[in-house]
């Protein structure tokens, strides 16, 4: 970059490699297994030790590595490589779509700090003025102290108020009013008063007030938005991990790994068995079975061949192939899933957060209260002066402090209670509408389900035979292979890995043993008849000289599921279950679970459709769902939530992503957000009895800066001291009837 | 009363240096890895060769 800014017009010359600054890049890294201080060395020291890695830093807190390094020499594949070598799982983080924040943390953390300077400085001056009314301190002395004080207030409240002002001329520029004008007003006053009042040399002086109401808030809303970077950070690690990394082979014949974002169409990638494809396109050898259940909910694999569309983020079961990438066009799949999401956002409107609600009741009611009160004492014939400090003392001691707190303290504490239990909050507005939900809608596969086959426990299966498929099948990658070794294992039947294994991609397993040849596969494979249809994804087992034997498989509830949704059910809750599965499938389900309203092959925009309908009806609704075909309809939902397994589409549209095997994190995040929302009501509460006790005082002209600086702490202070409670309290779900009244605006 | 003169321009200075120290603290990203810090400062191996450098930008986004 030398020599940028000469004006010098002479074209540089070709290829100038500055000898001593080689590029450098910076890349991020999620490693979610740190957990402990060892592992920071651990890491750190393993790249040290990577040529090409300059500096690394792991951070505990946030479970990430940051490495610079010269992009010549090594490559974030191979970091990944050298932290995967240390015993540590890694992967390159990835930045989710993030919302317009009114203020970062990096932000606001200087102008708290410049906050609590001027609070506890001008604090110090106050009390002495305080006492000084009861000792013998001149008003000489006290003008001095107020002018000390303005000295401080004034160019701290001018830059630590600035996300409140800044929100609040956004507000009015789009007509309309949020808690900051209210809050914007009282401290803009109070300061300017208090100056007018320090150059006539009196006593209404309320800098101490205002510069704590700016510190208070402003903690507050640091609070909020630490929490939720928290939660954003967490979900962006959860997300990354999941990143797709595609094997590309070259025209040259060398094969290579690159993530998939990389990925340009007529690239032939190479997917092997168990993996999953990392973009959309055409098959252009191979034959395989690729499971789809991500993006249409069907849990059987469906065949491809050459010539075959496959979709990004479907499973590869069978055997490999290769893949040769297609672009996004207009017409693929994922093109339409993303109009479709956009349709079902714009359905969802504006929501209106609570805390700007009660806005719009309180600013005018205020402001006309501070005008009457003017219009009183100047009626009362005590002129000008007196009535308008009156006025404006009204405006100070009515400033919502308290009222501005009430939402966001219960958000922090709710928000840090459910980042506990698994579940990661990321809209900022999401509680609260999750909390005036009504109707819930899941899907199946990989919501209500695991979304991976398991052994079906409807069969008396022999030990022993069982063992040995089971040995058989751990050289496999596939699914049902897998799900049979889990099987085994989970009723703790010991087996040998079997030598000598044959895989015949799409087929089966063979084995030559003394006594003929073993066989575990599709039906056809193993030359077994089937009469009953629901065998046909089963796998069979045939052994010389014996029947042979047929494994069923199914994809299992999870298993806190029938107890989730009965206990919705009693709360009163509305349960539906949209799938895009097989209508039988769907059906059996249901009827496990005791849903009675439950459609199955249900495409995305008929879900979309769906949800739409019950919003019509008068419904708030709730959309669980984890595929790429659920994306709309969590995107059109009053509230969503996905399992943090869901498709990356999925987690981006919900308003919170659930972690765990639990269904159980639906009831835990109602319950919270529920008495969250009950909370932020009591809160309100709270503030208004302090207004209703300290406005007659106002109106009548007794505040003292003493009185506004002890009303306005002790409120604040009760306010988030109450929001603290539920933490540490004991929930159960209410009935959900009387929440009707609560309906989006 | 003249103590004053001198008293309060000196407590007004020593608060500006604590919120220097707290601004300087932020900007070098000391409050980044608050658990982490902590289990650094009791681990009694040497540092390393390189492995403690921070990169530029701590555990900022990279631009």
């Amino acid at each position: 970059m030398e020599g940028a800014l000469t004006p010098d017009t002479r074209p540089a010359p070709a290829a100038p490699p500055p000898a001593t600054a080689p590029a450098r890049e910076t890349q991020l890294f999620t490693a979610p297994e740190i957990m402990c201080g060892g592992c920071l060395r651990t890491i750190e020291t393993a790249l040290a030790e990577t040529p090409g890695v300059e500096a690394a830093r792991a951070n505990l807190s946030a479970r990430r590595v940051s490495v610079t390094f010269d992009p010549d020499i090594t490559s974030p594949e191979l970091i990944i490589a050298a932290i995967k070598h240390a015993g540590f799982s890694a992967a390159p983080l990835i930045e989710g779509r993030d919302e317009v924040h009114a203020a970062r943390v990096s932000e606001l953390m200087p102008r708290v700090g410049v906050a609590g300077f001027a609070a506890a400085n001008i604090m110090l001056l106050s009390v002495s003025v305080w006492s000084g009314h009861a000792s013998d301190m001149d008003e000489h002395m006290k003008t001095l102290f107020h002018w000390i004080s303005a000295l401080i207030a004034l160019p701290a409240i001018a830059y630590a108020g600035q996300p409140f002002f800044k929100s609040a001329y956004a507000a009015l520029s789009a007509r309309r009013l949020n808690m900051d004008v209210p809050i914007s007003l009282g401290i803009t006053l109070a300061t300017a008063m208090s100056f007018a009042q320090t150059m006539r040399g009196t006593h209404h002086v309320y800098f101490d007030a205002a510069t704590m109401l700016v510190f208070f808030l402003l903690v507050g809303r640091l609070l909020d938005e630490s929490m939720r970077a928290r939660t954003r950070s967490a979900a962006e690690n959860l997300m990354s991990l999941k990143a797709l990394t595609a094997t590309i082979l070259d025209a040259d014949g060398t094969v290579r790994q690159i993530p998939s974002r990389n990925l340009q169409p007529g690239m032939t990638m190479i997917v092997a068995t168990g993996e999953r494809i990392a973009a959309d396109g055409i098959v252009s050898d191979g034959l395989s079975e690729i499971d789809e259940s991500l993006i249409s909910g069907e849990t059987l694999p469906k065949r491809v061949a050459r010539g075959d569309r496959v979709h990004a983020g479907t499973l590869n079961t069978a055997a490999p192939l290769r893949v040769t990438t297609t672009a996004t066009e207009d017409n693929t799949l994922l093109a339409e899933l993303s109009r479709l999401m956009l349709a079902g956002e714009q359905t969802r409107g504006r929501y209106v957060r609570l805390a700007d609600r009660a806005a719009r009741l309180y600013a005018p009611a205020v402001h006309l209260l501070g005008l009457g009160t003017l219009i009183g004492w100047l009626v009362a014939g005590h002129g000008w002066e007196i009535a308008l400090t009156n006025a404006i003392a009204v405006l100070i001691i009515t400033c919502p402090c308290a009222l501005a707190l009430a939402v966001p303290a219960v958000q922090v504490a709710a928000i840090s209670r459910l980042f506990g239990q698994g579940v990661l909050v990321k809209a900022a507005d999401g509680l609260e509408r999750l909390s005036e939900v009504d109707t819930i809608v899941f899907d199946k596969t990989g919501t209500l389900s695991l979304g991976e086959p398991t052994l079906a426990l409807d069969q008396p299966i022999d030990a022993d035979v069982l063992a040995r498929a089971a040995g058989l099948a751990i050289m496999s990658r596939h699914p049902y292979a897998q799900a049979m070794v889990r099987a085994a294992r989970a009723r703790g039947i010991e087996f040998d890995p079997q030598m000598g294994i044959n895989e015949i991609p799409g087929s089966g397993l063979s084995m030559m043993t003394p006594e003929g040849e073993e066989r575990l596969g599709s039906a056809l494979f193993t030359g077994v008849t089937v009469t009953d249809p629901r065998q046909a994804a089963s796998l069979w087992f045939t052994r010389p000289g014996r029947a042979p034997v047929g494994f069923r498989f199914e994809d299992r509830l999870r298993s806190d599921a029938p107890a989730t949704i009965a206990e919705l059910k009693s709360a009163g809750y509305q349960v539906e279950i949209l799938s895009g599965d097989r209508p039988d499938a769907v059906a059996d389900a249901a009827h496990v679970l005791g849903v009675s309203a439950y459609q199955g092959g249900v495409r995305p925009d008929e879900k979309l459709a769906r949800l739409t309908d019950l919003k019509q009806q008068g419904r708030v609704t709730l959309m669980v769902g984890d595929g790429l075909n659920d994306g709309p309809a969590l995107a059109a939902a009053h509230a969503s939530l996905s399992p943090s397994a869901a498709a990356d589409i999925a987690q981006n549209a919900a308003d919170a992503v659930f972690q765990g095997e639990k269904l159980g994190a639906v009831v835990e995040a109602l319950k919270v957000a529920r008495r969250a929302h009950r909370m932020a009501l009591e809160n309100f509460g709270i503030a208004m009895v302090y207004n209703i006790a300290f406005v007659p005082l106002a109106v009548m002209g007794y505040v003292t800066p003493l009185l506004a600086a002890i009303a306005m702490s002790t409120s604040s202070i009760l306010v988030t001291g109450n929001a603290l409670r539920l933490r540490g309290m004991n929930l159960k779900l209410a009935p959900v009837a009387a929440s009707k009244d609560q309906v989006q605006e | 009363m003249t103590s004053l003169a001198w008293l309060i321009p000196a407590a007004l200075f020593l608060g500006l240096l604590g919120l220097a120290a707290f601004m300087w603290a932020l900007k070098n990203g000391q409050f980044e890895d608050l658990e982490g810090a902590g289990w650094r400062a009791i681990d009694d191996q040497p540092p390393g060769p390189q492995g403690n450098k921070a990169p530029q930008g701590g555990n900022k986004k990279p631009e």
